[in-house]
């Protein structure tokens, strides 16, 4: 079972759950989709090891053989290619690797080569298999990471993935192929406003969702009376905190120092599992 | 004309707050809402829309079933996973890259338009405002942010001001290097805790990777003083400027609950003391940016 956790607003408690919720199950995996800013580790502490690279194919000319025609330049969509009188000049960045370039070359003048935008480490534990994707600084590529990334997860297990905030493409493919997403917020102007924008999107993607409110007891009500209004289960209230506040400031799961939250973790989780195969039941 | 963007690598560290915070303090500002997937400014500063643009993304393949005769060569040539096996276009992946379109031997597949949101030029009570917003679950978000920040540009001539104030996404990623490239300085807005600092440490090495110069603010200080020694350390070794610290409070939720800024909101007793920390922070912003 495949879950996410993803918020639509920054800074709500994604990694924190994501954590936790992790370290209080038996054999579970964890994958650490906020690729641009990747965090579970330094609440875990693991030593990693290098799994993979990530590479994007980019254009490769072979000036013997090109006319500068220009036909590459006008196909990309990306502006990734620049035909001058005598020169093409290549902007890897822009590049998605689509190939296009090398299909609409007349001269056969294009090949590819890899170049490495990111990275796939990762750790297997007693009980935790963990791995993260890091996108490498100034790259652009973010939905690639996170897509080889998600290549490693054993699809018989327990897989919680960690997706970035936002609701644009990397927060898409962190959520897109997984059967449960817990949307954490807080009840605050803003958590509510990006809470419904990540909502908007879960339903067009057709999957099922609960809500995690965070700092519950900051802000007022209204998430919780949008989410009876609208259906939406509350799966786990956590509120402020001073203890849960320090540890996470030190980079500590709170589950490690305060087991009673271990149990709701479970609980959590069992509720999600429920809602799940209820929610397949009443969709045959 | 000067451009200042906030930014913070890790999510909910309180640009958005201090944003509002430094428009209200500006004399003669733009302000522009480059966080566009999840954008929260016109919560607390209520633009009113002068101008609404639609905003169209990056194509997308269709395909004309009537053409098709399934022959696969399509989805064997899409990179990215676009064509389902029944040769249907899958919206989520498509980067409208055309290689589909090119490779058809029967014409059946065209590039088409799509509306991807809106941009919108509006007026607030401290100034002239570019902002946006994403369709649900499209995806050209930094060139959405691209197309902002040519809004702001063009409000910020016709109205004859001299600076924009661009509250930038999280992460390190391509919206985020849509909000800060050609910028004149980034103020980026960190906390305290591991999460903090590394992510802090990431988006520096963006800024620096662009040759942008950078100073720091930071957000909840108190929340873990070691770490704010740690950051503060980690700023002068690397020859950067700590602007300004805020303590933990409620005050921005509080404001935020009345959609006013931190410094137009008077409702808690701290409320003088903070609003007086973030005009010193904003005075140390306009010297260094100056």
């Amino acid at each position: 079972m495949k879950i996410s956790i993803a918020s639509g607003k920054g800074g709500t408690g994604k990694t924190t759950v994501a954590v936790n919720l992790a370290l209080s199950l038996k054999d579970a995996q964890l994958f650490d989709c906020d690729v641009e800013e990747p965090n579970c580790n330094l609440f875990l502490g693991y030593d990693l090891e290098k799994v993979e690279d990530v590479n994007v194919l980019n254009p490769v000319i072979d000036k013997d053989k090109c006319d500068f025609c220009g036909k590459c330049s006008e196909f990309c969509q990306f502006n990734a290619l620049a035909v001058l009188p005598e020169d093409v000049m290549i902007f890897p960045k822009l590049c998605h690797g689509c190939g296009g370039c090398s299909i609409v070359c007349p001269n056969e003048a294009i090949s590819e080569v890899g170049r490495k935008v990111g990275v796939i480490e990762g750790s297997v534990n007693e009980g935790l298999v963990f791995y993260q994707g890091m996108l490498n600084i100034g790259e652009l590529m973010t939905s690639l990471v996170i897509k080889v990334l998600q290549d490693h997860i054993d699809t018989n297990g327990i897989a919680i993935i960690d997706a970035p905030p936002g609701t644009a493409c990397s927060f898409i493919a962190s959520v897109k192929n997984v059967d449960y997403c817990i949307l954490v917020t807080e009840s605050t102007p803003f958590g509510f406003h990006d809470l419904k924008l990540a909502v908007d999107v879960i339903r067009t993607l057709g999957i099922q969702f609960g809500v995690v409110v965070n700092l519950c007891d900051i802000g007022d009500n209204r998430v919780e009376e949008y989410c009876i209004e609208e259906g939406i289960p509350v799966l786990m209230k956590i509120p402020y905190d001073r203890e849960i506040a320090r540890l996470y400031s030190q980079g500590i799961p709170f589950v490690n120092e305060m087991p009673e939250w271990k149990e709701r973790f479970v609980k959590l989780f069992r509720d999600v599992t429920s809602l799940y195969e209820m929610g397949n039941c009443s969709e045959q | 004309m000067k451009q200042l963007t906030l930014i913070s690598g890790k999510g909910g560290t309180g640009k958005t707050t201090i944003a509002a915070a430094f428009a209200s303090l500006a004399e003669n500002a733009v302000i522009a809402d480059c966080d566009v997937d999840a954008a929260d400014m016109h919560l607390i500063l209520n633009p009113e829309i002068i101008e609404t643009i639609d905003f169209y993304g990056l194509k997308e393949a269709y395909i004309d079933s009537s053409l098709c005769i399934q022959c696969g060569l399509c989805k064997e040539n899409c990179r990215f996973d676009a064509i389902t096996d029944d040769i249907k276009v899958d919206s989520f992946e498509c980067e409208g890259c055309g290689v589909c379109a090119h490779i058809c031997p029967e014409g059946a597949i065209t590039m088409v338009e799509r509306k991807a949101g809106e941009a919108y030029l509006s007026e607030t009570r401290f100034g002239p405002m570019a902002h946006a917003k994403l369709s649900v679950g499209e995806e050209a978000s930094g060139k959405l942010v691209a197309f902002v920040r040519d809004n702001s540009r063009d409000l910020a001539e016709r109205y004859g001001k001299d600076l924009i104030i661009i509250d930038g996404p999280p992460g390190t990623g391509c919206s985020l290097i849509a909000s800060i490239t050609g910028v004149d300085m980034v103020a980026v807005v960190t906390e305290p805790s591991v999460s903090g600092i590394h992510d802090l440490e990431r988006v520096l090495g963006v800024a620096a990777h662009f040759n942008i110069p950078a100073v720091v603010c930071i957000n909840k200080y108190d929340i873990n003083e070691e770490n704010t020694r740690i950051i503060e350390d980690y700023c002068r070794d690397n020859g950067i400027d700590v602007v300004g610290k805020l303590p933990f409070s409620r005050i921005p939720t509080e404001a935020m609950m009345q959609e006013k800024t931190v410094m137009e909101y008077s409702g808690n007793e701290l409320s003088g003391e903070f609003s007086e920390k973030l005009k010193d922070m904003w005075r140390k912003v306009m010297r260094s940016l100056n």
